[in-house]
């Protein structure tokens, strides 16, 4: 059973709630594989997206999600809204509660607007990605998708190349990865590399090619393309030269490895076009299946008792 | 009206004074110290039973907010949250707006608190003007005018000559330049302590290095000038490093911590409470080790508060938009005195460090229960327990880390020039 009414971040949640979650999402998957793609359950509930940085296949998803399982989906638009008038986002979120909504999904620039979030709303909160601290749903639909194809997680050698300092996706598939039992890698320039990470029981490589060998799952990272300005790297070229993940590369992981991306690509910078478009790629996948987690979450939320 | 204070244990490390014994004030002024009923009779009695009687705490790190930031703090609240907490003397930063770096502010600043402060209160000038690291103040005019140190506190002096220059400059008037320690380009940023805790919660993190790079120029500027140098609100391992190194090297260098940096950890960061959002940011268990050996062994030599007070709708935010600063002087001694009762000092070295030492840094007549000596007095209940509940700060600032918090020691009664402060 799901504890908590929110899902704020991989952190807090159980091995055998996260299993729980992508059991439920199993039989969503089903669902939507139907001719009429929509169940009941949250008939007259209404979930709401506040996102507060731009999003398109995140927030699509969540309300794909939301409307097959029969519930109201709106979008509450930062840019046209009071947000930009100066309103704090506590008032925001308590006038979107008052509006009689249920579940509020946020995304945020900063760290830990769920959870403030959390602390003042009698709705459920999903955290949509805060800044580089989590994006839970990512990783529960990485795992989803890492299941359909390997059977199991424990044991499995995961590796994630790219922007790992500032990847929220990172840091929830490390936690969900390592508490179901598979053994991470974290591959980046050290100025991209979060301090102590290795902390969190992963194994940290600066180099590509010994990173990626013999591993199951290769998931890369888009790369913020301001990075460079900022001096964390030289160039995208030398970027794509040392970290880019090129068909020659990924014939150093199994054979049978799966290729992972959470979107949008920058193709020619952290991915070949080869390779996101390969039979090994699993990158679309994902997106279908994001569909089925995001309608797990939300079921399962609304059933914890308030 | 004659006032005495009557049966309590008094510690003044100025005269080497730990004992029962009565003191008796006269106006402003402290009379004298008396054996138990020797002393003369007084139209006021002020049993101090179960209490020590000390010096007036002496904060060399305050800011009062006045004038500018009115809806933070005033000189009035400020002193009163002073005073609550057992301060007499509060030195107040120059970043209000617009800056001490004239004495048209200063001298605002002493009329006010003349008029509606409850403590004695002295102001410390900028640096530089508008604390920009471009040119120095007038030094001069402001010291006369009533500046007793000088400090670009909330920002560096970024630019190292500007620092030597101060360094050197102030060496005619033997005033204290009081140095903010960050590198702005590696804090930049930066929500709190880089390292794990940072990793986990995602936000972004400030490197000690952005300290101790700085502590480590302003050591050097200091051997290179013979100025008088004070670091600020000392937070690293490495920041207690440098300084110990420095001082057995004999450089004219003293240094201060504040107490949250000997009471909490960037674990606290974990629950995103605004309140823990501080600059220098909460460090690690092993930096809270190494502030504590360094006020054992005397590298760090003063406690200050580093009271910094804020409206709650500047706190009240997201963690990387809430304002740096925790309201402080009203929890200040009672942290304190965990470390006597944790055997990190004894009550004769964290009033040298509270009251004493920071008084002879900042040239002042402070921080002494000496016959003539102002009459600033604290009464402290040591063994008294109290839940920290800042909604009952005097304080406009409520930003504490500490609340809910059980402490020990309450301040019973403060008598600042001869004025007695009493709650309850």
């Amino acid at each position: 059973m799901i504890k908590s009414k929110h899902l704020l971040g991989i952190k807090e949640l159980s091995a055998k709630e996260i299993y729980h979650i992508l059991d439920t999402a199993s039989g969503f998957k089903d669902v939507l594989k139907r001719d009429i793609k929509k169940v009941p359950p949250l008939r007259g509930k209404s979930v709401v997206s506040l996102f507060f940085e731009p999003s398109t296949r995140t927030k699509t998803s969540f309300a794909l999600a939301a409307k097959r399982l029969s519930a109201d989906f709106v979008n509450f638009s930062v840019s046209t809204s009071s947000v930009i008038k100066g309103e704090t986002i506590q008032d925001t979120a308590l006038t979107i509660q008052s509006l009689g909504a249920d579940f509020m999904i946020v995304r945020h620039a900063s760290s830990g607007v769920p959870h403030l979030l959390s602390n003042i709303l009698e709705m459920s909160v999903i955290n949509a990605g805060d800044g580089a601290n989590e994006h839970p749903t990512q990783a529960l639909l990485d795992l989803f998708t890492i299941l359909a194809h390997k059977k199991r997680i424990e044991g499995l050698t995961v590796s994630i190349i790219g922007d790992i300092a500032h990847s929220r996706v990172a840091k929830s598939n490390i936690y969900a990865l390592t508490k179901l039992g598979a053994n991470v890698r974290v591959i980046c320039p050290p100025t991209l590399m979060p301090a102590e990470i290795e902390k969190l029981g992963v194994d940290v490589f600066h180099s590509t090619d010994k990173g990626v060998k013999n591993c199951d799952v290769v998931m890369t990272l888009r790369l913020q393309l301001e990075r460079q300005s900022k001096g964390f790297l030289p160039s995208l070229e030398e970027y794509f030269n040392l970290y880019g993940l090129t068909s020659e590369r990924l014939k150093l992981a199994k054979d049978d490895a799966i290729v992972m991306h959470p979107g949008p690509m920058n193709r020619g910078v952290e991915i070949e076009s080869a390779v996101a478009d390969g039979p090994q790629s699993v990158i679309l996948e994902q997106v279908t299946n994001g569909i089925a987690v995001r309608m797990a979450v939300l079921y399962l939320l609304a059933g914890v008792k308030k | 009206m004659n006032i005495l204070i009557k049966n309590g244990r008094v510690i003044d490390p100025s005269q080497n004074i730990d004992g029962y014994k009565d003191v008796l004030i006269k106006g402003r002024k402290i009379q004298g110290l008396y054996t138990k009923g020797k002393a003369p009779d007084a139209g006021k009695i002020i049993d101090a039973s179960n209490c020590i009687v000390i010096p007036g705490l002496v904060d060399m790190h305050t800011h009062l907010r006045e004038p500018g930031f009115e809806y933070k703090e005033t000189i009035k609240t400020g002193t009163m949250a002073a005073v609550k907490g057992g301060f007499t003397t509060v030195c107040c930063m120059p970043n209000t707006k617009p800056v001490n770096d004239t004495i048209a502010v200063t001298e605002f600043i002493l009329e006010r608190s003349l008029k509606e402060g409850s403590c004695s209160v002295y102001p410390i000038g900028a640096i530089t003007i508008s604390q920009k690291s471009e040119a120095l103040t007038e030094l001069e005019a402001m010291i006369k005018a009533g500046c007793i140190a000088f400090s670009d506190d909330g920002m560096p002096v970024t630019n190292s000559v500007m620092m030597r220059r101060a360094l050197e400059y102030s060496k005619i008037f033997k005033v204290p330049i009081i140095s903010h320690c960050e590198d702005l380009n590696l804090s930049e940023g930066g929500v709190m302590n880089e390292g794990f805790v940072s990793t986990i919660v995602g936000l972004q993190g400030i490197p000690k290095a952005a300290e101790e790079t700085m502590v480590a120029r302003d050591l050097s500027l200091c051997e290179l000038t013979g100025g008088r140098l004070h670091i600020a609100h000392v937070s690293t391992e490495g920041s207690v490093k440098l300084i110990r190194n420095a001082k057995s090297r004999g450089i004219n260098v003293t240094a201060e911590t504040c107490p949250h940096y000997f009471s909490l950890t960037d674990e606290a960061v974990i629950s995103y409470d605004t309140n823990l959002k501080v600059n220098p940011p909460i460090r690690t268990a092993h930096d809270v080790e190494a502030i504590k050996e360094g006020l054992k062994d005397g590298t760090i030599d003063v406690i200050a508060t580093d009271h910094a007070p804020h409206h709650i709708d500047d706190k009240n935010k997201e963690f990387d938009a809430a304002a740096f600063g925790i309201s402080g002087l009203e929890t200040a001694f009672a942290l304190s005195l965990h470390l006597v009762e944790q055997g990190t000092m004894d009550l004769n070295q964290l009033i040298m460090k509270i009251s004493i030492t920071p008084s002879k840094i900042m040239g002042i007549n402070k921080g002494t229960l000496s016959i003539d000596a102002d009459a600033d007095i604290t009464i402290i209940n040591p063994e008294n327990k109290f839940i920290v509940d800042p909604s009952k700060f005097a304080s406009k600032g409520k930003n504490s880390p500490f609340n809910k918090w059980q402490l020990k020691g309450t301040v019973e009664k403060t008598v600042s020039m001869g004025k007695v402060f009493e709650w309850k």
